[in-house]
């Protein structure tokens, strides 16, 4: 079973959007948030919605499938909700004993809360149509320019993408101590919440100590195929920029600058 | 015929903690190794032999003595990556040694710190997993596949470097017998291709394949020669604390009984053909 876990959220589906190139996407994202917190009319958020709506009709992800990715959300969404509601001034629509709702709280309630829904799902697009692994390697290659001032963009890269690669082994790891202690007797189901945290101290300590036996393995198993940090390193994958990224950041663009222009002009 | 690997007197010290007493691993080795020769090296637990394969590529430096792969000397900061370059390295544990999560990164990883161009990174991946029959499985993640298969990556990623020498350590203690037995494959095919072989194993099947058994007991090489010569001295290698082939078993109970086997006779299939023919 643990074989079968999927990393972070990806999506597996060929489309448009999974073939753009991650550094791309990363700035389309970054550009799209910039842009909901421009946004601040009726007309803007409708073009925002529909922009993003597009992008999810092209990436070929199920809506069902990221409207699950809101769900965690919901409470700070009813909570951000009620408060703009209830606390901003204006003429009064409702009264409810001390509660007033105003019009102008009632617009702000519900453009911040669009504002969340849009942010989440624009920001969950990005991971569900991007593998772990391309978000990683886009991710160095967009921080590059930092290295030039001594952030080590390669060595938090590489660490990024071998806790990726380690996140099923450890998993098979822990399956295999809870079985072994479980074989011995030990009951991690049963007790109040300090009984059974404590019973997970037998599975943390073997567990670290593999860790750390993996790590050091690594470390001689990397060190034997030549690798000496970033430097002078090539990379099979160049990432290359084709026409069709620069159709989706030119849309992104015109997206972006139509915001503003809105904003402006209003 | 030209030696690939050359080492004179190899000495090898743990440094233990208070740095006073250290272990000796190696205690005097000397040894040369043929270019496109497949050796063997058995001995038992704790006996040094991946203290050894790990001194071949550099990973370790000698305490005492020299060892030359290429003419390049192991402890020479200069030429490290050439030396870990002409003698790859693959691990017993298939889990611990692949860094990506898709199989071809993984398997380009060796090119890629060595500074290869792209294009020609591609042409040795492609080819790299071909010649170990994964080829198929190149976009997929290494926990999805099984141990003989994520050892066959392993295999792929030492290849793609264009090693002239592959040391394998225990490549199939953690396998089941089809993996070993793929693996196994895979290694014979290298070897006929041209690659020096170093297998270090604790399996008696696998060592009666070589050209060449090294027996190390303790730091020391106790026997050294074609396996039927090694293989001949059972009562030594019984010393050492391991088994002999099933066959040279056999071969010597029989002797015993005044039946005359020759003793090149190691392998199940000598025995089978042996016992056949026998009037
Ligand atoms: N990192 C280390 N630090 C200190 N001592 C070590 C270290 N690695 C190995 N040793 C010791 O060196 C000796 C040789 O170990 P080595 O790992 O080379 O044996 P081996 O022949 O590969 O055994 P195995 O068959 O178990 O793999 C052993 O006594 C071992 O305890
Ligand atoms: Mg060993």
């Amino acid at each position: 079973m643990i074989r079968d876990i999927t990393l972070g959220q990806y999506y597996s589906v060929d489309s448009p959007i999974h073939r753009r190139d991650p550094r791309i996407k990363i700035l389309s994202v970054v550009m799209y948030i910039a842009a909901l917190f421009i946004v601040e009319n009726f007309i803007g958020f409708v073009m925002a919605a529909a922009a993003l709506g597009l992008a999810v009709a092209v990436s070929k992800v199920p809506i069902g499938f990221i409207m699950r990715g809101l769900k965690p959300i919901i409470f700070i969404l009813i909570f951000t909700f009620s408060i703009n509601i209830f606390m901003i001034n204006g003429r009064v629509l409702w009264k409810l004993g001390f509660l007033e709702v105003t019009d102008n709280g009632l617009y702000t309630a519900a453009f911040m809360s669009v504002r969340l829904i849009l942010l989440i799902i624009g920001t969950s697009l990005l991971t569900f149509t991007t593998t772990p692994i391309k978000l990683t390697d886009g991710m160095e290659r967009l921080l590059y320019p930092l290295s030039k001032i001594g952030v080590p963009t390669h060595e938090i890269a590489m660490m990024m993408s071998i806790s990726l690669r380690f996140i099923p082994t450890l998993m098979e790891e822990t399956d295999k101590i809870i079985k072994a202690q479980q074989a011995r007797g030990a009951d991690f189901e049963s007790g109040n919440l300090i009984a059974r945290a404590k019973s997970l101290v037998p599975i943390l300590v073997p567990l670290f100590v593999s860790a750390f036996r993996i790590a050091l393995d690594l470390a001689m198993a990397m060190e034997a195929r030549c690798y000496s940090g970033g430097k002078n390193r090539t990379r099979m994958n160049g990432m290359k920029i084709n026409s069709g990224d620069l159709i989706f950041m030119a849309a992104n663009i015109l997206f972006f600058a139509a915001t503003i222009t809105l904003r402006i002009w209003r | 015929m030209e030696n690939i690997i050359r080492i004179e007197n190899l000495i090898f010290d743990y440094p233990r903690e208070e740095g006073k007493d250290v272990l000796r691993a190696i205690k005097g080795i000397s040894l040369d190794i043929e270019k496109g020769s497949f050796t063997a090296v058995i001995g038992r637990n704790g006996s040094g032999k991946s203290t050894l394969a790990k001194l071949l590529n550099g990973l370790y430096v000698p305490t005492e003595g020299v060892i030359y792969v290429e003419n390049w000397d192991t402890a020479d900061d200069n030429h490290v990556w050439d030396v870990r370059q002409t003698a790859g390295m693959v691990f017993q544990n298939p889990d611990n040694q692949l860094v990506s999560s898709i199989v071809e990164d993984d398997v380009a990883f060796g090119p890629e710190n060595i500074g290869t161009a792209p294009d020609e990174i591609r042409t040795r991946v492609n080819k790299a997993l071909n010649d170990v029959r994964m080829g198929e499985y190149r976009l997929k993640a290494p926990h999805m596949l099984s141990g003989g298969q994520k050892q066959r990556v392993a295999i792929a990623g030492v290849l793609a470097m264009k090693p002239k020498c592959i040391i394998f350590d225990e490549p199939t203690a953690m396998l089941d017998p089809k993996g070993r037995h793929d693996v196994l494959r895979i290694i014979k095919n290298l070897n006929a291709e041209g690659i020096t072989t170093i297998l270090i194993t604790h399996f008696m099947d696998e060592a009666v394949q070589a050209d060449r058994v090294l027996i190390i007991n303790d730091g020391e090489i106790i026997l050294d020669g074609n396996p039927a010569e090694v293989f001949s001295h059972a009562d030594e290698i019984k010393d050492a604390g391991l088994d002999v082939p099933v066959a040279v078993e056999l071969a010597v109970r029989l002797r015993k009984r005044g039946i005359k086997i020759p003793d090149d006779v190691i392998t199940v299939e000598d025995m089978v053909d042996f016992i056949c023919q026998y009037k």
